[in-house]
């Protein structure tokens, strides 16, 4: 674990901390509402994988932009949409950040610049490359950071759209959750090259792997590496190892990993580790970690009354959005 | 005959067709090691090993090129695409290149190959995971398109395809995996382009296919308190289209109505539709009919969802307006 102190203002180490509970909460209470029929359609979870979207957003200015895949309720939250919005979104009601027209796999935020989640693999890395075009466009601050999966680097997509990012010179980041596993397929099965950020190396965009599990190691690294991009060296790639702990979705069994390997995992888990080292530094005391965490637990009950109280959208909407006025 | 479920059923089919001829070969995501995102090919990995049963990287269009290069040089492949809606990421190898080469190289080489995608809506799955695209491959000339209703048509029509020698999409439809029904279970093959009239009557055809079949029956069923008895054709196969049964029926009946699930505009009803007022018009008593989706991408939320699909309802009451006859209680 980075050590952390003299690197962030108390209050910042501290929200990182409330973020990533934040999420593991959500998606804890996304499952329930699964299971009692709340929420539906295909619903997969971030749990594990905390560190990542928390870490790497804390870095970015609010109006950097961020791109996700299926698995993105904690990019928009990490991105700072309203856990009730998200939440109403996944019950399906008009209240919900896309009035409920989304869904789990559909997340977008135009306030937050949360350009969306998509649910084919690899089809949120050619739109963000677009993003950094139009950011070089129009000659801004700005960097736009691409989410994506281990095994969406098999798509044709993913080598079209970082050929032109590099080719351009595009302020594109992207970041690769590497989770082991693109649904029951783990990596060793699916990439030519175990090493995934090696894979950037072909389009000559410079790229290291890092551990996803440990907030303080992302958020310095896309510090500097956005940095850097913001001075016009062009596009960066992460890699971020890291494990999901639940099930690819909802509805997968999940019957190809191993209990020792999860464990293994879970002995490392982002946000007990950070909690250790917060204690330890000096930096907060248990009580008030469970003031966050009792704050958090009413914020997300909060999110579940509002989704349940909102109304349904309204059925004569089914063709509003079809085109634009 | 023995009772099976549609996903077993075409397991079945596999399995026999993978017995009789050794060049048959099956590559797709989650297809070995998982055993299918939807079951079909279980247990084939463990039967066959991984030189028949091939998981590959998410790839679609991969999948579907390297299966065209394999059946250009001696094999059978059957391709699974996940779901339908990933073969837009493989619709260049589909349509530029399977669709096209026996009939560009002048007739030199073919490309018996299948692939097997599941399609279906009215799960919640949201825009991109819920469309029904059989329409995109009906029009394209060189391609087969196949969309069975049924556990008998699901094994007799995927052996068919298998042993065709063009390329055919062979089209599951996923809310159909576990309906059970009965199965032949010797060497059943249910020939392309042969539809089934799966209920005979004299006042309208009602023609559709895939899993709309079972509300167009259980319309049937209400339109008899009506006194209306529906001859309802299930098309089974989209290409070759068996017009003749259609022409047939419309002739007879003077009335029809093509339902499916897929938008209506430029949709399979829409061919249909055309093909019937071409071929039958001086039969007509009225226009013909289409029943399908909204043209909207597929909402979340799942009032509109259901708003968007056509139901039994729909083509209940579609009916009753076509025979300018009035709804009362008796549904
Ligand atoms: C083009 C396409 N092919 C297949 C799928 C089905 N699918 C959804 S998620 C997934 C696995 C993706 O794994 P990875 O990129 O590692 O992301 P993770 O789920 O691990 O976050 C697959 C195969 C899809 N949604 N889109
Ligand atoms: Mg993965």
């Amino acid at each position: 674990m980075s050590k952390i102190n003299n690197f962030l203002e108390e209050q910042e180490l501290i929200e990182l901390y409330k973020k990533m509970v934040l999420i593991r909460k959500f998606e804890e209470k996304c499952s329930q509402m699964y299971l009692r029929g709340s929420i539906s359609g295909f619903t997969h979870l971030y749990i594990g994988e905390e560190a990542i979207a928390v870490g790497t957003v804390s870095a970015l200015f609010d109006k950097d932009y961020i791109v996700s895949a299926y698995r993105d309720h904690g990019h928009a939250l990490a991105k700072g949409s309203s856990s009730s919005k998200v939440m109403a979104e996944l019950f399906g009601k008009s209240t919900g950040l896309c009035q409920g027209f989304g869904g789990s796999m559909h997340l977008f935020d135009a306030k937050k610049r949360f350009m969306g989640g998509y649910a084919i693999v690899g089809g949120g890395i050619p739109i963000a490359v677009g993003i950094g075009m139009s950011i070089n466009y129009k000659d801004e601050d700005l960097v736009c950071v691409c989410f994506f999966g281990d095994g969406a680097v098999n798509e044709g997509a993913f080598h079209e759209g970082l050929n032109l990012a590099k080719l351009w010179n595009l302020p594109v980041l992207f970041v690769c959750e590497n989770n082991y596993y693109g649904m029951g397929t783990s990596v060793n099965r699916a990439s030519s090259v175990e090493k995934i950020y090696k894979r950037a190396c072909s389009y000559d965009i410079p790229s290291l792997a890092i551990n996803g599990m440990d907030v303080i190691e992302v958020r310095r690294t896309v510090d500097s590496t956005v940095k850097k991009i913001r001075r016009g060296s062009g596009p960066h790639f992460i890699e971020m190892q890291t494990y999901r702990y639940r099930a690819h979705s909802m509805a997968d069994p999940d019957r190809y990993r191993t209990p020792e390997e999860e464990t293994i995992w879970k002995e490392r888990d982002p946000i007990e580790h950070y909690a250790r080292c917060l204690i330890t530094e000096g930096i907060i005391d248990t009580y008030e970690l469970s003031k966050i965490n009792e704050y958090i637990n009413n914020e997300i009950n909060e999110a579940v009354k509002f989704a349940e109280n909102s109304p349904e959208p309204s059925i004569d909407l089914l063709h509003e959005y079809v085109y634009a006025e | 005959m023995t009772e099976l479920s549609y996903r077993d059923a075409l397991n079945l089919a596999l399995k026999e067709e993978m017995d009789r001829d050794p060049e048959i070969m099956i590559l797709g995501e989650e297809v070995a090691f998982y055993q299918g995102t939807y079951k079909v090919t279980r247990g084939l990995y463990a039967q066959y090993g991984e030189n028949r049963v091939k998981d590959t990287p998410i790839s679609e269009e991969m999948i579907v090129g390297a299966a065209i290069g394999a059946a250009m040089s001696g094999l059978r492949p059957i391709a699974e695409i996940m779901t339908i809606n990933f073969t837009l990421l493989a619709m260049d190898q589909i349509v530029n290149h399977a669709a096209k080469i026996h009939y560009m190289f002048g007739g030199q080489v073919k490309i018996p190959l299948v692939i097997r995608t599941p399609q279906g809506a009215g799960n919640q799955l949201g825009a991109q995971h819920s469309q029904h695209l059989e329409a995109y491959f009906f029009h394209c000339p060189g391609i087969r398109v196949v969309a069975p209703s049924s556990p008998a048509d699901a094994k007799g029509l995927l052996k068919s395809a298998i042993r065709d020698d063009n390329p055919v999409l062979f089209i599951e439809d996923q809310n159909l995996y576990n309906t059970k029904g009965e199965v032949p279970y010797y060497d059943y093959i249910v020939p392309l382009g042969i539809a089934n009239i799966v209920k005979t009557g004299d006042d309208i055809t009602i023609i559709s296919y895939s899993k709309s079949i079972q509300d167009c029956l259980k319309a049937a069923k209400i339109l008899e308190n009506y006194d209306i008895n529906a001859e309802i054709i299930d098309l089974r196969c989209l290409n070759p289209l068996d017009t003749t049964s259609i022409f047939q029926s419309v002739k007879k009946t003077g009335l029809a109505i093509i339902v499916n699930e897929a938008w209506k505009t430029g949709s399979v009803a829409s061919e249909i539709s055309s093909l019937i007022t071409e071929n039958c018009f001086e039969y007509l008593e009225a226009p013909v009919l289409r029943i399908c989706a909204q043209d909207v991408p597929m909402p979340y939320n799942k009032v509109l969802e259901k708003a968007s699909l056509p139901d039994i309802e729909t083509i209940v009451d579609s009916v009753l307006d076509m025979l300018k006859i009035e709804k009362t209680k008796k549904t």
